[in-house]
């Protein structure tokens, strides 16, 4: 049992009415909650870190609740997700994976049992380091309009012996999505990829 | 609405520890950003009226949103700062068209007062530049805690024909201030320097 250590958390919320084609009657929405925590394994070769994921769920559950609120507070009008974290630089890509499980497994909660993977990327980085977390859609992981991501960032994280961790939600597809593929209409939504 | 808005992005910052040290309350910042198309990019126009009304159109939106991200009273608020980045086809002039002449007081109105100077700063550039926002208190300039700076980038903007437009509010200085100076509690904040 280590303690989850949060120096910084930051929500991002961006609006976007369009990109130079036809407004949207309803401008698409995208949301960030990033946490900056200590390491616990920082600096040295830990062989068992699994019990963290455990310490780390009810952070993964009130940055999901951020989310929502940060929308709006409507869990229904939640489209799309997609999870990430940088490791310092005196941390291991492994420990990025901890994030997978309680910042997954809150987010499709919170949602009330959304079907799809959630989509993921983690890297090692220093201060500063960008991340493009990649985003699908909730319910079934094919559906080619919701394909989407979202850059993030801090520029005075993740220090050498932090973790940053990012959950990120979307209201809708690309703002003028057009590329065909599976409609959000069109799916099953039982199997979380068709 | 005058300025073409395609994007609007809102910052919520929130430090709570820095090294080994809680920082009691936490310190909060919060930057809206508006991406805007520039109405003068690609040529020289030698009356920059309409880029004028548009900072004071914005100056209202966007002191709103950063206050509402805040989640405090307007007059609760203890510094700001405003910035602007031209793309690459604008002029830096025309940055200072929107952050100069009438941007401020629709920010001091939603604030209740704001004595101070707002800092500003400006910059051309590309897609995902960053701005350093800088920040003083909004009654005394002087208050030395306060000093301070916040960093912003919208990774796809300002494209060559756009400005990127950045209000920050915070409800108080650096997390742990001790290089003297005035304090916010010896302020007069009737000349808006101390």
């Amino acid at each position: 049992m280590a303690d989850v250590i949060v120096r910084k958390k930051i929500v991002t919320v961006e609006e976007i009415f369009h990109e130079f084609g036809p407004k949207p009657a309803v401008p698409q929405r995208r949301a960030a909650a990033l946490a900056v925590i200590h390491n616990p394994f920082a600096g040295r070769y830990v062989a068992d870190i699994a019990p963290f994921m455990d310490d780390l769920k009810p952070l993964g559950i009130a940055m999901a609740n951020a989310l929502i609120a940060a929308l709006g507070g409507d869990a229904k009008a939640v489209q799309g997700y997609g999870k990430g974290a940088i490791v310092g630089s005196a941390g291991e890509l492994e420990h990025g994976a901890l994030w997978h499980v309680p910042g997954g497994y809150a987010m499709r909660e919170a949602l009330g049992g959304a079907k799809a993977i959630v989509a993921s990327t983690k890297k090692v980085g220093g201060p500063g380091a960008r991340l493009d977390v990649p985003i699908t859609h909730i319910d079934a992981s094919y559906v080619r309009s919701h394909f989407d991501a979202m850059e993030v960032g801090i520029a005075d994280a993740p220090r050498a012996d932090e973790i940053l961790l990012a959950l990120v939600m979307t209201t809708g597809a690309r703002v003028h999505e057009r590329v065909g593929g599976l409609r959000a209409d069109d799916i099953e939504g039982k199997d979380g990829l068709r | 609405m005058k300025a073409d808005i395609r994007k609007i992005v809102t910052v919520l910052e929130e430090t709570s520890r820095e090294l080994d040290r809680t920082v009691t309350p936490p310190v909060r910042r919060a930057a809206a950003i508006a991406v805007i198309a520039n109405p003068f990019a690609g040529r020289y126009v030698e009356d920059l009226s309409a880029l004028i009304d548009i900072g004071e159109e914005l100056g209202a939106l966007l002191a709103e949103r950063a206050v509402a991200a805040l989640g405090i009273a307007g007059d609760k608020v203890e510094s700001y700062g405003k910035a602007a980045a031209v793309g690459e086809n604008g002029e830096l002039e025309h940055a200072a068209a929107i952050l100069h002449p009438k941007l401020g007081a629709p920010v001091r109105k939603a604030l209740g007062k704001g004595a101070a100077l707002i800092p500003s700063s400006k910059k051309r550039g590309g897609p995902g530049v960053a701005l350093d926002i800088p920040l003083g208190h909004k009654d005394a300039a002087f208050v030395r805690s306060h000093f301070d700076g916040m960093e912003v980038r919208i990774a796809d903007a300002p494209r060559a024909d756009e400005i990127v437009v950045a209000v920050a509010v915070t409800d108080g200085g650096r997390p742990l201030p001790r290089v003297g100076g005035l304090a916010k509690d010896q302020i007069k904040g009737e000349d808006g320097l101390r």
